[in-house]
């Protein structure tokens, strides 16, 4: 049963991953009048627009083309990118994405630490001062826009009061993870504040309609402590639908990451892609948007396969 | 990513018990009157040029003395009117009526100069916020007026994030609903194309449509393609949202008795699903459109959208580089106090309506 579930739910990536690449290869083909010009203005070389016509393949007809590019890519060669200088747009895009992975990774991290005691808390006693408190709060946090929270927390946390180092970022290989996660932490704490508010709501919705079942009842009449009641017995069942929004917020902190890198002035994938976006580099643009969608993709997918795991009663396919 | 987001909103009813307060009408008046006299104060304190408070410490004490008075505001609310009422839904509804007006008459109000940087060369930049002075909220770098352009930015955002969600509504609905009555092979293509869309990470679409479009220089031009490429975010929702109101109806005992009595399916989705349909999908899209001025914002901040210096909330926060923000904080906060009470709003306000609207949540 579970071998069906997980089988079909590969497949089903297959046509979705087939328009990704559909949707990626034609945006080039929306840009209105000729895309070489655009690319370098009106006034390079013969030469040069003839190099990026070939680079974007408009010498062929439109399907070869297709089929070219996909070949291409399929063996990880995104092709070089459009306005000098020249590199290899997989090279670029490569360098820069461990940024985003980790901040996004943090921020999971940290929007876990802050909404899982925060919607026990607010669930165990709902309707009381901790628990007005933490829904208002995450209404509004909710509310603010990642580049204001960013701002907010360097003029806190930067200028304020320098805690924090401010518009750099330390690449582990070099400095040491201790100095990278000091870099890291305001970058990634801007994106983990609106997700744990996401996550406190969802949570503790879940985790209050799991404090009523009878097994609690039943672990409380024994005299088992709070603590142990609401880590050990109440936390698992409630968190099933909190581990698929995780999977779905994944793709929101990609997108999110490309922001708050702008804020705190980070080299990664976000610098890379406005930067390609303003020049017109499209090859560059391309590359990106295939990379997040592929990374889009398959944590969805390892989320969904993962949770069926998880749940015996998706496993057993009783749901 | 809408979507997403729209689950959870949907899926969190926070139950918010009002807190009895004991104590007799007057008591509750005067302890929210001092509250915002309080709140008044310390704004006040915070936004006095000649420095009580002196630079980066303006910020949380603006900050505090905001909560303060949204307290005061509460109590006094809650004093004359019984501890139900929602502050802060009618806080939103003043903010966004005020909003909307001073955006449609922006340009008979005495404001100082938005946009046109010849015009204040004789006026000091960067000047900080003085409550009392010609300049309410302060001057940006090239002394244009802060408040002006927040208020003329606004036209942007509300203007944008409204023809997308128009737009998005004109053809998500239609589709949903047809795939949601009909099922079978129609509803699997849709969904397919669907969930395709929804696996591109939403600001990537923006960023991608920004670089192939263009990035627009003038404000009809930005409304026009960013609404376009933001109609194209909230199409997929929409479609989804159609499709599941959709469903739940086309079960119900109505529309079975109106087909028993002969009528075409034509006008059992116009006449009987439609008005059904309609206002819970109101109400999210409500929801919708602070979700799209937080993207149309994302692609202004990173310099995609409008550009400067005609104004967009996004651009003007943008302003507020690393190096700005430690000088100015006022800069890019006083857009960002805009932009947030008016996604806060939407937010707010659409979840009320969602709350009295949406009957997936009625039957809970």
């Amino acid at each position: 049963m579970i071998r069906r579930t997980v089988l079909s739910r590969i497949l089903l990536v297959i046509p979705v991953l087939f328009l990704v690449s559909l949707g990626t290869f034609f945006l080039v083909s929306l840009i209105p009048g000729s895309p070489e010009a655009e690319v370098l203005g009106p006034n390079a070389s013969a030469q040069d627009y003839a190099r990026v016509r070939e680079e974007l393949g408009f010498n062929e007809p439109v399907l070869q083309r297709y089929f070219h590019w996909l070949g291409n890519t399929l063996h990880g060669d995104l092709g070089n990118n459009l306005v000098p200088p020249i590199q290899r747009v997989s090279t670029m895009l490569l360098r820069a994405l461990p940024i985003n992975l980790e901040l996004a990774i943090l921020a999971l991290l940290m929007a876990f630490l802050i909404a899982i005691p925060a919607a026990m808390w607010s669930a165990y006693r709902p309707g009381g001062r901790f628990d007005r408190l933490v829904s208002a709060s995450t209404f509004g946090v909710i509310s603010v826009p990642s580049f204001l929270a960013g701002l907010l927390l360097i003029l806190l946390f930067a200028v304020t009061w320098p805690i924090f180092p401010l518009g750099q970022w330390a690449r582990p290989t070099e400095e040491g993870w201790i100095t990278n996660l000091h870099h890291a932490f305001l970058p990634a704490l801007t994106l983990a504040l609106a997700e744990a508010a996401v996550f406190t709501r969802l949570l503790r919705s879940d985790m209050m309609s799991t404090l009523q079942e009878d097994y609690i009842l039943a672990a409380r009449a024994k005299g088992m402590p709070t603590r142990h009641i609401l880590f050990r017995e109440a936390l698992r069942p409630s968190s099933f639908s909190l581990i698929t929004l995780a999977g779905i917020s994944v793709g929101r902190l990609i997108g999110g990451t490309i922001i708050v890198e702008q804020v705190f002035t980070l080299p990664g994938l976000g610098s890379v892609v406005v930067t390609a976006a303003q020049k017109h580099d499209y090859r560059v643009v391309q590359g990106a948007v295939l990379l997040i969608a592929l990374i889009y993709v398959l944590v969805n997918l390892f989320v969904d396969v993962g949770y069926a795991y998880l749940d015996p009663r998706i496993r057993r396919g009783r749901v | 990513m809408v979507a997403s987001e729209l689950e959870v909103v949907r899926s969190t009813e926070v139950v918010t018990a009002a807190p009895v307060r004991t104590g007799s009408r007057a008591a509750g008046l005067v302890r929210g009157g001092l509250l915002l006299a309080a709140g008044i104060a310390v704004i006040y304190i915070g936004l006095v040029p000649m420095g009580h408070v002196t630079g980066i410490i303006k910020v949380p004490v603006v900050l505090a003395g905001i909560a303060l008075t949204y307290m005061g505001v509460d109590g006094l609310a809650k004093a004359w009117w019984g501890p139900q009422v929602e502050t802060a839904f009618w806080v939103s509804v003043f903010w966004l009526v005020a909003l909307i007006l001073a955006a449609i008459f922006a340009d008979f109000l005495p404001l100082g100069e938005a946009v046109d940087t010849t015009k204040t060369i004789t006026i000091p930049g960067n000047t900080p916020p003085d409550l009392f002075s010609a300049h309410p909220l302060g001057t940006n770098n090239f002394s244009l007026d802060l408040l002006a352009r927040s208020i003329y930015a606004a036209r942007v955002s509300l203007l944008t994030a409204g023809l997308a969600v128009v737009l998005s509504m004109l053809i998500g609905v239609p589709i949903g609903m047809y795939a949601g009555y009909y099922r079978g092979r129609l509803d699997r293509i849709v969904s397919v194309f669907n969930d395709s869309f929804l696996a591109f990470p939403a600001l990537i679409v923006l960023i991608a449509l920004a670089s192939v479009l263009g990035v627009p220089t003038s404000v009809p031009e930005a409304i026009i393609k960013e609404g376009v490429a933001l109609a194209l975010i909230g199409i997929p929702t929409m479609i989804r949202l159609a499709r599941a109101n959709t469903l739940v109806f086309a079960q119900r005992e109505f529309v079975v008795a109106s087909r028993a009595m002969g009528a075409r399916d034509r006008r059992i989705l116009s006449r009987e699903i439609l008005p059904n349909v309609l206002l819970p999908l109101v109400s999210l899209a409500l929801i919708i459109i602070a979700v799209l001025i937080v993207a149309e914002g994302s692609l202004a901040f990173l310099g995609l959208g409008l550009q400067p210096p005609q104004p967009s909330w996004g651009n003007m926060i943008a302003e507020g580089t690393i190096t700005v923000v430690q000088d100015y904080p006022f800069i890019p906060l006083v857009p960002g106090v805009f932009m947030f009470l008016t996604v806060f709003s939407f937010n707010r306000i659409g979840e009320r309506a969602r709350q009295r609207w949406d009957p997936r949540q009625a039957k809970i």
